[in-house]
């Protein structure tokens, strides 16, 4: 815990010393962080230095709160400045930032290659993928805030709880009984013409940009959003669940806040880094409640 | 609408500050329906407090009836053209960009969503400075 009460670089490191050795009960340990602390402090002082000497750096802007300390409750951005490479993506600069200058920035990562949905930023105004955005693509100072419209755990982390629980509440599983295959071996068929119009469906990665880029998710807690009707898409969609499933699917979309709160705003596929056709799928989804439920009698 | 998130300390963060076209579209598209919906309401205020002519033939021949006055009197001002001129890229942005939320409706098109918001606006554009001539005639200003 102690070292992630460590200052921004740009601060004085005094204050906080004190309020390690308050913490730490031996002096050993205390003297190895105060070294490994001189350590950052004179690498931090290279780079500066590398700066001065004309080496390409990036300039991250990255937004810091940590609700569980008193001196940082108060919502700051933190400057660094990371040597440029070649292929740089937004994440390996905050990588670099967090190893090289501030172990306490705190950010989810994981496969660094777009597979695994952990690490949506706001980065410049706009949710992307930190590992799938370069930095030679944006304009400089590369702004990075945690999520918009998600409670802030620390740092750049956002509680993911209420965007998991929408997705889980369209039933994102596949529930057909009926007339599954008998033998062992045998396989349950999709069509190939089938399997094309799910495709895109099947691409999310629970990212959950999608819906922080949604300004009707961010006024009604209760909207689906974007993913989770996707999700219901991809199953309402597949030939293999029978009618009564799709209806079932159906009868959770067209609730008060399923798929009609959707305005067709366009944000989430704008944003979506697997480009899932978002607004697409819920425009047809719209359509085929409208079609459920249209009656000339 | 119901309870939404609060952030507390957090929430002037991360806000927007570059709207992508579909979301132009759809704040102007709400505008300029409430727009509308106002207008609405005053034409028919207007209107109806006007109405004290009817029946009243030898004053609607002669041209001083109430009706006649109060639009003649309105018609007169140039704030009232200048209006007019608003009301009507108003509407016509309202219609355009309606045809085109019915496009999205029916699937029609919408990887060029934004395409054609900007084909709205310019052909509003068009629309209302082709009309200025029109509505501007003989105003006394
Ligand atoms: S639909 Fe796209 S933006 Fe939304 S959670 Fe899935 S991958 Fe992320
Ligand atoms: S680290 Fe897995 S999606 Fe970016």
């Amino acid at each position: 815990m102690s070292t992630q009460q460590e200052q921004p670089p740009e601060t004085d490191d005094t204050s906080t010393e004190t309020v390690e050795s308050s913490t730490d009960a031996g002096p050993a340990p205390q003297d190895r962080r105060m070294e490994e602390k001189a350590d950052r402090r004179a690498r931090r002082e290279r780079t500066a230095d590398e700066i001065d000497a004309g080496t390409e750096t990036v300039h991250l802007k990255v937004f810091r709160y940590d609700p569980e300390v008193a001196e940082k409750q108060e919502p700051r951005f933190d400057d660094f400045h990371v040597p440029f490479e070649k292929g740089m993506t937004v994440l390996d600069a905050l990588i670099y930032a967090r190893d090289e200058f501030d172990p306490s920035l705190t950010f989810r990562h994981s496969c660094r290659q777009a597979v695994c949905g952990s690490d949506a930023f706001f980065v410049n105004g706009r949710q992307r993928l930190g590992c799938q955005t370069q930095i030679s693509d944006l304009d400089g100072p590369v702004r990075v805030e945690p999520l918009p419209h998600q409670d802030v755990v620390k740092d750049l982390v956002v509680d993911m709880g209420h965007f998991y629980e929408q997705m889980h509440a369209v039933e994102p599983y596949f529930q057909e009984e009926e007339d599954l295959p008998d033998g062992d071996l045998e396989e349950q068929f999709q069509t190939r013409e089938n399997r094309e119009k799910v495709k895109m469906s099947t691409r999310c990665i629970w990212c959950g940009a999608c819906m922080s880029s949604c300004n009707i998710a961010a006024g009604d807690n209760e909207y689906l959003g974007p993913a989770a009707i996707n999700k219901a898409y991809r199953f309402a969609m597949d030939d293999r669940e029978g009618e009564e499933l799709k209806e079932h699917r159906l009868r959770i979309l067209e609730q008060e806040h399923g798929v009609w709160r959707c305005q067709t705003q366009f944000s989430c596929t704008e944003v979506c880094p697997k480009d899932i056709p978002l607004t697409e799928h819920i425009q047809e989804l719209k359509r085929e409640a409208v079609k459920k439920n249209l009656k000339f009698w | 609408m119901s309870d939404s998130y609060n952030r507390g300390l957090i929430e002037d963060f991360g806000r927007w500050r570059e709207f992508a076209p579909g979301m132009w579209a759809w704040i102007l598209h709400k505008f300029t329906g409430w727009i509308l919906i106002g207008y609405l309401f005053t034409h028919i205020a207007v209107l109806s407090t006007a109405l004290g002519a009817a029946g009243n033939t030898a004053a609607i021949e002669a041209g001083d009836d109430v009706y006649t006055t109060t639009l003649q009197g309105l018609e007169g001002l140039f704030l009232v053209r200048i209006l007019e001129v608003g009301l009507l890229a108003v509407a016509v942005f309202h219609i355009l960009n309606g045809v085109r939320l019915l496009m999205i409706d029916l699937g029609i098109g919408l990887e060029s969503q934004d395409k054609s918001f900007y084909v709205s606006l310019v052909v509003t554009a068009a629309i209302t400075v082709a009309s200025v001539p029109t509505f501007m005639t003989g105003v006394g200003v």
